[in-house]
């Protein structure tokens, strides 16, 4: 990796062309509204914005770090392995990810249960691997890596924030729907509690998307 | 590029055992931060099940209020002898293994709990099969072993939103007050009732709505657990 740094020399840690790596991810390039990857999880773990925000930070972590493992190894590889190396590498981080959630976030983590370990079936990860760090240098496979997964936990947070203000009135686990609406007849929409309003909750964030920015329709 | 079988080969092997050794340094490190994480959760749980609510305490107070309400704890085995004192031990005495030998080598704990006002509970583990997994439990109960003063319960995989339910406040604040002797004195457990139990029963309690087998294993796991005890709590109201 250091010899990356020495070469990284000749270009700026952060031309616009590797921010661009970072915005873009965040809206024309996003991977759940645009490529649409990794919906499944999005579906599951955004029915609070708690386990959604560790969610978003447990793939940036883990797509950022097997990014930068798989484009410093990337010239090594053996093309015939490559797809078992790449599962390997992203295997081991979310291990790691899942143990360190055990041990210093236990309650979140058996919220997370299953979907930590299927981190490694986000089709973010292979997507970004194969697309992006197996042709490219370190530093911006690193940025690519944390814009994906910021783009992908920024849908994630906002399903999220929806879903648990319509769902349970609360934010972050804080009530925030004051008591008098209530007593005005006012109810909790536990439709929002459950998976198929998080697939409407996604749809409407992309028709919103699509209207904002011109470029992503089709013709 | 094309590489060498050789080559494949020698890779493979030393990025497997690159992350091998890896991933044994995280889990070894983390291991006494993970333990202690299961053993505050069977306190919060314990303390559950003699209704003091933990759900917003930090997990050092959890210990201090553990030892504060649980004051004495022991285990006897199926005849109603008392066979461990040590609370140390009491406590890592792992149900998922006990239920697993023979009726007369099980070890069942017991944990007595001083609560707020003045009462004593004696608390008792559970652990039974629901529909795709493991469900498990405490209950406890009055000095007069029969009322029930509150129960909790949990499950590895149980279906959200059917048997998942057992979990939640509204099936196990039910048990409050239930009755676990007939008139008699015979012990009949708890009934979980399809289509709602009545009012006065003292013995039943609502099933949950399409969670038929895991309401039916919560049945059978508190009456297999709690008949262990049948001997011991004869012993005990016979002094």
């Amino acid at each position: 990796m250091s010899d990356t740094k020495t070469k990284a020399e000749k270009e700026p840690m952060f031309s616009p062309k590797i921010l661009k790596l970072l915005k873009s991810p965040l809206n024309i390039e996003n991977p759940i509204t645009v490529q649409v990857l990794g919906i499944c999880s999005a579906l599951a773990v955004t029915v609070q914005m708690k386990p959604a925000i560790v969610m978003a930070l447990s793939v940036t972590i883990v797509t950022a770090f097997s990014n930068l493992i798989i484009s410093a190894l990337r010239n090594t590889i053996p093309a015939r392995i490559r797809i078992i190396v790449q599962l390997v590498v992203v295997a081991a981080l979310v291990i790691i990810v899942d143990q360190v959630l055990k041990a210093y976030m236990y309650d979140v983590s058996k919220k997370l249960s299953v979907f930590v370990g299927l981190i490694i079936t986000n089709c973010i990860l292979m997507g970004r691997l194969e697309a992006f760090a197996m042709g490219n240098k370190p530093w911006p496979s690193f940025v690519d890596g944390i814009g994906n997964g910021l783009g992908y936990g920024l849908i994630l947070v906002t399903v999220g924030f929806f879903r648990e203000l319509l769902g349970s009135g609360k934010i972050l686990g804080f009530a925030v729907v004051p008591k008098a609406f209530y007593e005005f007849g006012y109810a909790n929409n536990g439709l929002m509690i459950l998976p198929p309003m998080a697939l409407i909750t996604i749809g409407v964030i992309i028709w919103v998307q699509r209207t904002k920015s011109p470029e992503l329709q089709e013709k | 590029m094309e590489h060498s079988n050789k080559y494949i080969f020698i890779y493979s092997v030393i990025l497997v055992v690159v992350v091998a050794i890896s991933l044994t340094v995280v889990a070894v490190q983390l291991k006494p931060a993970q333990e202690d994480n299961i053993r505050i959760e069977k306190m919060q749980n314990i303390l559950a099940s003699v209704n003091v609510s933990t759900a917003d305490v930090a997990k050092k107070q959890v210990i201090d209020l553990y030892n504060k309400y649980i004051t004495n704890s022991q285990a006897v085995n199926t005849k109603g002898e008392v066979v461990e004192t040590d609370p140390a031990k009491v406590f890592a005495i792992d149900m998922a293994s006990e239920i697993k030998k023979p009726l007369e080598n099980q070890m069942l704990p017991i944990f007595t709990a001083s609560l707020d006002d003045g009462e004593t509970a004696y608390v008792f583990p559970l652990r039974g099969k629901g529909l795709w997994g493991p469900v498990w439990g405490y209950l406890s109960l009055k000095t007069d072993y029969n009322t029930i003063v509150g129960a909790t319960f949990d499950h590895k995989g149980e279906t959200p939103g059917l048997g998942a339910e057992i979990n939640q406040e509204w099936f196990s604040s039910e048990f409050r007050g239930k009755t676990i002797n007939d008139n008699n004195g015979n012990f009949t457990s708890i009934k979980i009732i399809k289509g709602g139990a009545k009012p006065d029963d003292p013995h039943g309690v609502d099933a949950i709505s399409g969670g038929t087998i895991t309401s039916h294993g919560v049945e059978k796991m508190i009456y297999d657990n709690l008949e262990s005890y049948q001997e011991y709590f004869k012993k005990v109201k016979n002094q």
